[in-house]
């Protein structure tokens, strides 16, 4: 019998669920995000996840989104998987417009895993390609090429995944417009529900981060960087999708990540497995002052990870309560990395509020309309910059 | 009294005042060796990090002559800088004699002669002592030369010393003993004090340094200061040693120090006559003026919540710090603070470097300005310091500002870019003097106001440390003055106004714009500088802005560490001044006017 999960019904929207898989088969250089290149911890994880969720059961009972992140979540064996929703399907229930995510790589995906976790009410594969040139996946330090990345595109289709998001990097010294023009339209070819460009970025204590400072790599420059973010906004737009958040692609309404938009409004989010981060708000509605919203994160460290549920504790290595200005702050922030951007009675509580909005409206930073101010393009650019000059 | 020797030391800069005064200090056995820090009279860390003097100290030093005499010297040891021209000219009157100390590889600079002067006119026994002759550059010929031709002086007499390997010191002990003479003075006269020096005790409240020329007086007495007619009963009397060290009392030819209840430094004028209130005497110490501020800088607390914190600061450094005036002042940028009155710009380095440090205060300090006369059409005259307060112009009839006579002595090879500088300064009537071959003393007539920015660093730079610089206020001149507006995105920034030289205002406009497009960090927007005269655009500058600053991945485990990066972010905009919606940073108020390339 298969683990279904429960579905239960709610009004209110729901926390996301996120499970932090973290193994990969190898690091990418651009990556740093926590995972181990071996799989012998697995069966110890799996263990510790389903303590985990023991733990937190009562305190988080219902969810309407799943997500699957890693590490590469791929890289386990339907067997593994089958474990780990039974332990989901245990401890835990589903609403009904939940979504499901998993991120998938091409190199460890197989038409009998995918069938395997729509089964289990898996709904949405988030297919990591990055770019259909193999001289960008050399730079990046992926395990596959463009050809196995199309192959897996059709396998995704062909398990009955009709909601498949793409996963591409852009701005790297070894991609033209040109070139990363041919990715997107190989990719539309697909027409994919879902596409993530992320903007190269050389994150802190990566091989690429090293690549760079002793100049064997090298950024394109902010000039090509937005230069790369506009035109690719522009493209996909005139092709129908909704460039909703930063570097964020929907194909409608529909297809927004349920689950991503969760961390982008302050909704509760409950991360398990090693590094994984969480938000609670109690009581769910209500002024700030009344509430308090506190964030927690694990211990990264998978051996760290196993050895302290092992012995019934909760694997936190760090908690904070926000302040009503840090909440605001991001607030601010996330707002104004989405197309929704920020109410405008949050706005005008400012004291340079007006003053501010017109210099940004002069720049050609935000349009307003409906009561809310929504970045522009050249907004979404230099949204960070945007929410503190609204905070002083 | 004809034991006692009442003497100082002078020199140019870094010529080795410090390291003498800590061997006569050593060899008197003050001190034991392991208590023993170089700069010993220099109790400031920014005395001992700059190397100079700022507060006058005194000391006596017990010494057994060759014939077997004892003696008791008073070592008046004075602030090494022309700020502080007034303080060691007091400091001079007190004494009979001085020590002319000359870099025996450096020879006689612009303040060795300059020191001369003041010796000279205190009618002071001088003996010349050629230091530093441990060093492989030292030419004691040719500092004997100098002696004799630029201070005309007896080369002979020049004492030979090393205070670094303590070589020679008691050459020059003795030679204390033998030429400066013992104080004269009458013990039984009214007693006549002059007061070259005070400092604060937060115990005792103010303490003054004086030298008594007549009478004597000790504890219990009640004392009148001449020049205000304040009255005090004394509470203590005593020398300097290392410490204070009380007496019974003090008589005619001794130097020492008065406790008597005074609350702040500030109620004890420098310069001053102490005389009994019961039997004074007829006339004071001759040479006594206020002093008064020659530069002036507004200061403000970097956020406007630090103003009442930076006005404690300021009472309670005023409280050893006479010579510092200040007065509340606001501007449109900056807000509440306050505008201060400095004997030069190293007082207005020490004032703003020990308010950081000693008194832990974030401060913007303005470009520096000096005072200007305006004569209006309605025939009265202001004097202005601040350029917020300059006149309509269309109502000045004259503007006058002050004049110095510059004195610049260098090797002659760096002639050439000296003159040019000078030039550029506005200096005229240059003067041209060869006290020694190789060497050139130039004077110049030049306005104080191109002194007070970068001038010395300058004058540095293009003789790679070898030309020296004095300057004396001469008078006020009249002058072609305009004021100079600088607008950040249309918006003006009063303080960073200046009043300058008609003809100069173009390059002064332009060097603002540079240096402040170097200062102010990029923005998400275009930020145009510019410079103008009434409404008339003299110079811009525009700084382009970022393009891209946004963060691709933003999920849950990014959130909280984007926030404490923007925080920090909000955090280093709290250093910066917000004028309208640019940032500016407390560094550019005064660095507009140092030149890039230093």
């Amino acid at each position: 019998m298969y683990p279904c999960l429960r579905i239960k019904m709610s009004s209110e929207e729901l926390p996301g669920l996120y499970i932090h898989v973290p193994f990969c088969g190898s690091k990418c250089f651009y990556c740093d995000f926590y995972s181990v290149c071996s799989r012998s911890w697995i069966c110890a994880w799996l263990k510790a996840l389903r303590t985990e969720m023991a733990l937190y059961s009562e305190e988080f009972p219902v969810f309407d989104s799943l997500y699957l992140g890693g590490g590469t979540p791929s890289i386990l064996d339907v067997r593994e998987l089958l474990e780990l929703f039974e332990s989901l399907a245990k401890h835990f229930a589903f609403s009904t417009v939940s979504e499901m995510t998993m991120e998938v790589n091409p190199e460890s995906l197989s038409h009998e895993k995918l069938k395997a976790v729509a089964s289990f009410g898996l709904n949405r594969l988030s297919l990591g390609v990055q770019s259909l040139n193999d001289a960008d996946l050399k730079y990046l330090g992926r395990r596959h090429n463009s050809a196995q990345a199309l192959r897996a595109f059709d396998i995704c289709r062909g398990a009955g995944f009709s909601n498949v998001s793409v996963d591409l990097i852009y701005g790297l010294e070894t991609q033209s417009l040109k070139s990363w023009k041919n990715t997107l339209d190989t990719i539309l070819e697909f027409r994919p529900e879902h596409i993530s460009c992320y903007q190269l970025t050389f994150e802190k204590s990566t091989a690429l981060w090293k690549m760079r400072k002793s100049g064997r790599v090298r950024s394109i420059g902010e000039k090509m960087e937005a230069a790369f973010f506009i035109w690719t906004s522009r493209y996909l737009q005139r092709r129908g999708y909704r460039h909703y958040e930063v570097s964020n692609f929907a194909a409608g309404p529909e297809f927004m990540c349920r689950h991503n938009r969760k961390y982008w409004r302050h909704v509760p989010y409950l991360g398990l497995g090693p590094s994984a981060h969480s938000l609670s708000i109690k009581p769910m509605a209500g002024d700030f002052r009344d509430r308090t919203l506190r964030r927690w994160w694990n211990v990264k460290s998978v051996s760290d990870y196993c050895r302290l549920l092992s012995e019934g504790k909760k694997p936190v290595e760090g908690t904070e309560i926000l302040s009503k200005d840090q909440f605001e702050l991001e607030a601010l922030d996330l707002g104004l990395r989405t197309e929704d951007g920020l109410a405008m009675n949050l706005v005008e509580n400012y004291p340079h509020s007006q003053r501010v909005l017109s210099q940004w409206q002069k720049s050609g930073f935000i349009k307003v309309s409906e009561g809310r101010v929504k970045p522009t393009r050249r907004g979404f650019l230099v949204s960070d910059s945007l929410a503190v000059m609204l905070q002083n | 009294m004809r034991q006692i020797r009442n003497f100082s030391i002078i020199a140019h800069i870094d010529h080795g005042k410090s390291t003498l005064a800590d061997r006569l200090i050593q060899h008197a056995g003050l001190v034991e060796d392991r208590q023993f820090r170089d700069q010993i009279l220099d109790n400031m860390d920014i005395e001992r990090e700059r190397g100079i003097t700022i507060k006058s100290q005194t000391v006596v030093l017990p010494y057994t002559s060759r014939s077997g005499e004892t003696f008791q010297l008073n070592l008046i040891d004075t602030p090494g800088h022309a700020d502080f021209s007034y303080e060691v000219s007091r400091a001079l009157a007190s004494c009979e004699g001085v020590l002319l100390l000359i870099d025996a590889s450096q020879g006689v600079q612009a303040q060795t002669i300059a020191n001369l002067y003041s010796a000279m006119e205190h009618n002071l026994a001088i003996i010349p002592v050629i230091n530093k002759i441990d060093l492989p550059s030292a030419d004691i010929e040719r500092a004997r030369e100098q002696i004799e031709h630029d201070l005309g002086l007896d080369p002979d007499d020049a004492v030979l010393c090393s205070a670094k390997e303590a070589t020679g010191i008691e050459d020059v002990l003795e030679a204390i003993v033998e030429r400066v003479p013992a104080p004269s003075g009458d013990a039984s006269k009214p007693l006549s004090v002059l007061i070259f020096d005070a400092q604060y005790d937060p115990f005792r409240g103010a303490v003054a340094s004086c030298r008594i020329f007549d009478g004597k007086f000790g504890p219990g007495d009640i004392i009148r200061f001449m020049s205000t007619g304040a009255t005090h009963k004394v509470e203590e009397v005593g020398f300097f040693r290392l410490n204070r060290d009380p007496q019974k009392e003090l008589s005619a030819g001794s130097v020492g120090y008065v406790v008597a209840g005074i609350k702040t430094v500030a109620d004890i004028r420098i310069g001053d006559t102490i005389t009994l209130d019961s039997n004074p005497v007829a006339s004071p110490q001759p040479g006594f003026k206020d002093v008064k501020p020659v530069v002036f800088s507004s200061i403000y607390p970097i956020s406007s919540d630090d103003y009442p914190s930076l006005l404690d600061a300021l009472e309670r450094y005023k409280l050893n710090d006479a010579a510092l005036v200040y007065q509340k002042d606001s501007s449109i940028a900056l807000g509440q603070g306050f505008r201060c009155g400095f004997l030069g710009l190293l007082h207005l380095d020490i004032v703003q470097e020990r308010l950081e440090r000693e008194f832990d205060q974030s401060i913007i300090m303005t470009a520096p300005s000096v005072q200007y006369q305006f004569t209006l059409n309605d025939g009265s005259s202001i004097t202005v310091e601040n350029p917020q307060y300059y006149p309509d112009p269309v109502e000045i009839e004259q503007s006058r500002e002050p004049f110095i006579k510059a004195v610049i002595i260098l090797p002659e090879r760096y002639m050439g870019a000296v003159m040019k500088l000078c030039m550029e300064r506005r200096g005229s009537n240059p003067r041209v003097a060869y006290p020694t071959p190789g060497r050139v003393e130039i004077t110049f007539d030049m306005p104080l106001a191109e002194v007070v920015f970068d001038f010395y660093d300058r004058l540095k730079t293009v003789t790679q440390g070898y030309g020296s610089f004095d300057y004396e206020l001469t008078e006020y001149r009249v002058s072609d003055l305009v004021k100079l507006d600088i607008l950040v995105n249309g918006e003006k920034v009063d303080a960073l106004s200046l009043i300058v030289h008609r003809e100069r205002a173009r390059d002064w406009g332009v060097q603002v714009c540079d240096r402040l497009k170097e200062e102010i960090p990029r923005h998400n927007f275009k930020i145009a500088i510019q410079g103008a005269i009434g409404g008339k655009i003299i110079s811009r500058s525009t700084i382009s802005p970022f393009r891209k600053d946004v963060t691709a991945k933003c999920y849950g485990g990014d959130i909280s560490r984007k926030r404490k990066l923007l925080e920090k972010q909000k955090k280093g905009k709290k250093r910066m001044k917000m004028v309208g919606q640019v940032m500016i940073p407390q560094s550019a108020f005064v660095s507009v006017l140092k030149n890039k390339d230093e």
